[in-house]
Formats: C-alpha cells, sequence, structure tokens
C-alpha cells in the first residue's frame, strides 16, 4: 500500500504538476496552431483537386491528389522523422523561447511542420467533402452576377462549405491532439513525452527504491485522463452540433 | 543533402533488405492480428450497443468513449509498461496487438452500431417472427446486410490501423518504421536518410493506398445507387 501512497505523492508536487501542466498547455497549442495552419493549406489543396481539372491547371490537380494520397497513407510517425532530418529551420526558432533550449525549439519546429504536412492532407478531404456538397447552381448563380473566380469562392462556395464541415473539423482536433503524441518520439515537450520523462525517475519523487507499476498507473493515469477531459469534452460539442444540424434538416424536410 | 541520394546510400539499403523486410513482415503480422482482434470486439460492443438494454449499451459507450478520446500511444505505453514492471512483460509485439485491436475495437465498434441502426427495422422484426433466436437473426439476416455499408468506413479504420502500428516505436518498436529509423541512425548502417525512408514510405504507400482506393470507390458507388433508389422511389 505504501508504494501506491508513494505513487501518489507524484501528484502532490508541485514541480511535477507544473512540468506536466506545460506539456500539456504545448500539446492543446501544438495542435490549435497546426489545425488552423491545415485548415488554410489543407483548402487550397482541395480547391486545386477538386477544380483544376481542364488544360494546363490539371497539373495541379495532379500535383495535390498525389499530396494528399501520399500523405494519407503513410504514419505520422515517418514524416515526423523525416522532417527531423531534412526541414531546415530558420533563424527564429534556433534560439530560446516559452523556457526551452535552443534544440527544443527547433525540434518543435520541425516536429509541428511534420504534423501540419499530415494533418492538410486529411483536412483537404474533410473541406472536399465539404465542396462536394455545395450545390452546382451557386456557382452558376456567383458567375452570373459577374463574380470573378476568387469572389466566387471566398463569397460563395467556401463559407457554404466551411458551415457544413465545422463538426467534422472539429472531430479533426481531437484527432490531431491524439496524434500530436507522437511528437513525443522526438520533440521532448509536450503531454506524452513529459509523462514518460517522469515515469523514468519516478523513483527519484517518491523516494522508493525502484519504479514501481504504481506509478506507472498513477502517471499514465494522470494523462489518460487529461486527454480524455479534452477531447471528451470536444466530441460532445461536435456531438451537439450534429444533433442540431440533424433536427435543423428534418425540420425542413417537415416543412417541405 | 546532396549526398544523400548517392548510389552508395541505396546500396546500403539494399545490402541492408532483410531489416526492411523483417519490419514489413512484423508490421504485417502485428496488423493482421490486430485487426482480427479489431473486428472481434467491434462486432460484440457494435452488438452491445444496438441491444436496446441500458447496461449493456452503457458498457459499450463508456469502452467506446475512453479509447477514442485518449491516444494510442498512451495506451500502449500504459500496457506495455504497466505488465512490464509489474513483471508480466509480453513482448512488444503482443503488447502492440492488444493495444491496436482494442483501440481500433472502439472505432469498429462505433462502426458496426451505424451498420446495425442502418437497417430497416421491419427487417429485425421479420426475422423475430420466422421464429429467429437473437444469434441466429443477426448472423443471417442483419449483419450480411450491413457489411455491404460498413465496408467502407471498416477499411478506413484497416488503413488507419496499419499507419499506427509505428506507435509501436515508444515501447522499444519491432515495426517498420522503428527498424528503419534504427537503420539509418544506426552506427554501421547509418546515413542513408533519404532512400531509407524512401523504401519504408512506399511499403505503407503500397498496402494503405489500394485499400483506401478501394473504400473511396465503394463509398461513391453505393452514393450513386442510393441516388439511383431515391429517384426511382420518388417516381414511382
Amino acid at each position: 500500500m505504501s508504494e501506491l501512497e508513494a505513487s501518489f505523492s507524484l501528484l502532490k508536487n508541485a514541480n511535477v504538476l507544473l512540468y506536466v501542466g506545460r506539456g500539456v498547455l504545448f500539446s492543446v497549442i501544438i495542435s490549435v496552431i497546426a489545425v488552423l495552419l491545415s485548415i488554410a493549406f489543407g483548402t487550397v489543396l482541395a480547391i486545386l483537386r477538386n477544380y483544376c481539372t481542364k488544360g494546363v491547371l490539371k497539373v495541379f490537380h495532379i500535383i495535390s491528389t498525389f499530396y494528399i494520397e501520399v500523405f494519407r497513407n503513410t504514419p505520422l510517425l515517418l514524416w515526423i522523422f523525416i522532417c527531423v532530418v531534412f526541414c531546415p529551420a530558420p533563424a527564429f526558432f534556433s534560439r530560446k523561447m516559452f523556457g526551452l533550449t535552443s534544440v527544443e525549439t527547433k525540434l518543435l519546429w520541425k516536429a509541428a511542420v511534420a504534423l501540419i504536412l499530415f494533418e492538410s492532407s486529411i483536412i483537404a478531404e474533410i473541406i472536399r467533402g465539404g465542396l462536394n456538397a455545395v450545390a452546382k447552381g451557386q456557382f452558376e448563380a456567383a458567375y452570373s452576377q459577374g463574380f470573378g473566380t476568387v469572389k466566387t469562392f471566398t463569397l460563395i462556395i467556401l463559407p457554404q462549405a466551411f458551415k457544413s464541415v465545422i463538426p467534422t473539423l472539429l472531430g479533426q482536433v481531437i484527432s490531431t491532439i491524439k496524434d500530436s503524441s507522437y511528437l513525443a518520439n522526438v520533440a521532448i515537450i509536450e503531454l506524452m513525452a513529459r509523462v514518460k520523462t517522469i515515469l523514468a525517475m519516478a523513483n527519484r519523487y517518491t523516494g522508493q527504491g525502484n519504479i514501481h507499476t504504481s506509478d506507472v498507473f498513477v502517471l499514465f493515469g494522470l494523462a489518460a485522463v487529461i486527454y480524455f477531459a479534452i477531447n471528451f469534452t470536444l466530441s460532445c460539442i461536435v456531438r451537439g452540433m450534429q444533433d442540431r444540424k440533424k433536427r435543423v434538416a428534418q425540420r425542413n424536410r417537415a416543412l417541405a | 543533402m546532396s549526398g544523400l541520394f548517392t548510389t552508395r546510400a541505396w546500396e546500403k539499403v539494399w545490402i541492408y533488405r532483410d531489416t526492411f523486410l523483417l519490419g514489413l513482415w512484423n508490421t504485417v503480422k502485428t496488423s493482421f492480428l490486430a485487426i482480427l482482434l479489431a473486428i472481434v470486439l467491434g462486432i460484440i460492443f457494435g452488438l452491445m450497443a444496438t441491444s436496446g438494454k441500458k447496461v449493456l449499451k452503457a458498457v459499450s459507450r463508456v469502452y467506446i468513449e475512453v479509447i477514442q478520446n485518449t491516444p494510442i500511444l498512451l495506451q500502449c505505453c500504459f500496457l506495455y509498461y504497466a505488465l512490464a514492471f509489474s513483471g508480466h512483460s509480453i513482448g512488444i509485439i503482443a503488447a502492440g496487438v492488444i493495444a491496436l485491436g482494442v483501440y481500433t475495437g472502439a472505432y469498429m465498434a462505433e462502426v458496426f452500431r451505424s451498420g446495425i441502426e442502418a437497417i430497416p427495422k421491419g427487417q429485425f422484426e421479420a426475422a423475430q417472427s420466422q421464429g429467429f433466436k437473437y444469434v441466429e437473426k443477426m448472423y443471417y439476416i442483419i449483419l450480411p446486410q450491413t457489411l455491404k455499408i460498413i465496408l467502407p468506413p471498416a477499411v478506413n479504420q484497416v488503413v488507419n490501423l496499419i499507419k499506427n502500428t509505428s506507435c509501436l516505436y515508444i515501447i522499444g518498436g519491432a515495426d517498420l518504421i522503428s527498424l528503419t529509423y534504427s537503420f539509418v541512425t544506426g552506427e554501421n548502417t547509418g546515413g542513408s536518410y533519404a532512400p531509407g525512408y524512401i523504401v519504408s514510405g512506399l511499403c505503407f504507400f503500397i498496402i494503405c493506398f489500394p485499400l483506401s482506393k478501394f473504400a473511396s470507390t465503394w463509398e461513391e458507388y453505393l452514393k450513386k445507387r442510393d441516388r439511383k433508389t431515391n429517384i426511382a422511389v420518388k417516381e414511382a
């Protein structure tokens, strides 16, 4: 029983909690930034894949299709490893920041790039689903009103496409937070990695000779509770949105 | 950077091709066993979710929510370290199979649940009125009909599972990605980053691309069929 008590004393250690807490913050911030940038990049990819199908523009269709399929069908960890070696780090990220060493910020930048590249391919497919759901008449109507291609997309098509995929995109935030745990393999700053680091030296905090099974349960249990709390809240929001959408659709059908 | 595409680097990959084949074999083996486990769990919990019994429904809900809202990496670590520190180590691949199977099982359960819910109620009632018992009803009448609907999402989950075998890396790794990584960073074999990563990426792509292509084509086909029947119904 004393083993378990010693393990729980980890949770009372302010340093441990602060360390883990900052890991949570990093996980969430990285994921949110990754999703936002991926939405921008993914939108471009989706438009290129969907609408550049004629003449010379077909090159863009081929490139974006190739990109999406390659990233969707290979594991994230592969891209993290590749980016760690090949991705150049701008000077801005080669210095001390956010209480990290310059090596850590560089790794963070590279791993974040991998995450963004990977998520973009998935988000591109989500947005493509939204674009396909926009009725064709919307394009014709926009053109007939004298809108140019850019204005048609930014004012007419994209707002409708985004509106229909918001729940799916929010669901992708959950996936991204989970995927960000893969960064634990290289960048040692997010939640998963920090929990693992503490586990490796748990005996020092607990004052016990060895690392016990109870330490594993307490530490990984803590991480699981944190991930669950964040993701479950998000998935409840997603479900609420979907239910509301279904109700609205039903009402519209009943009226029609 | 420019030296990474030299013939020497490629030669090295060819000389150590056994490493890649071993990794590929481990990944395929892990995925196959994990897929079987995931399907079994998916059917069990999917049936529980649609059983209409409150307790069973709650159990499957808790399983699905807890597993889907925590990362596979954490589950894998949890399982492996809990067993290792309590002295019951079962090996990396076995731990991987269980972790991946349980993780994907939660997604499969959702897939099966939505598939069963998509079957018209009349089918259940008809089966019951013909004297089918629960297991017979599900096995002969309901599940064969769901198969067509759930194929695309189920195959997508299989693709995700294959990609997630890379989570083995954190517990010591015997899969393709881990072996590739130790190959490109190894003392004797190191340096051939580009060829090594290209080869292992290609292996994944060759397995996953046909699967996801099949899933999306099948989904398109189902959508088209739905549209046709809708029009037919309206015209009739």
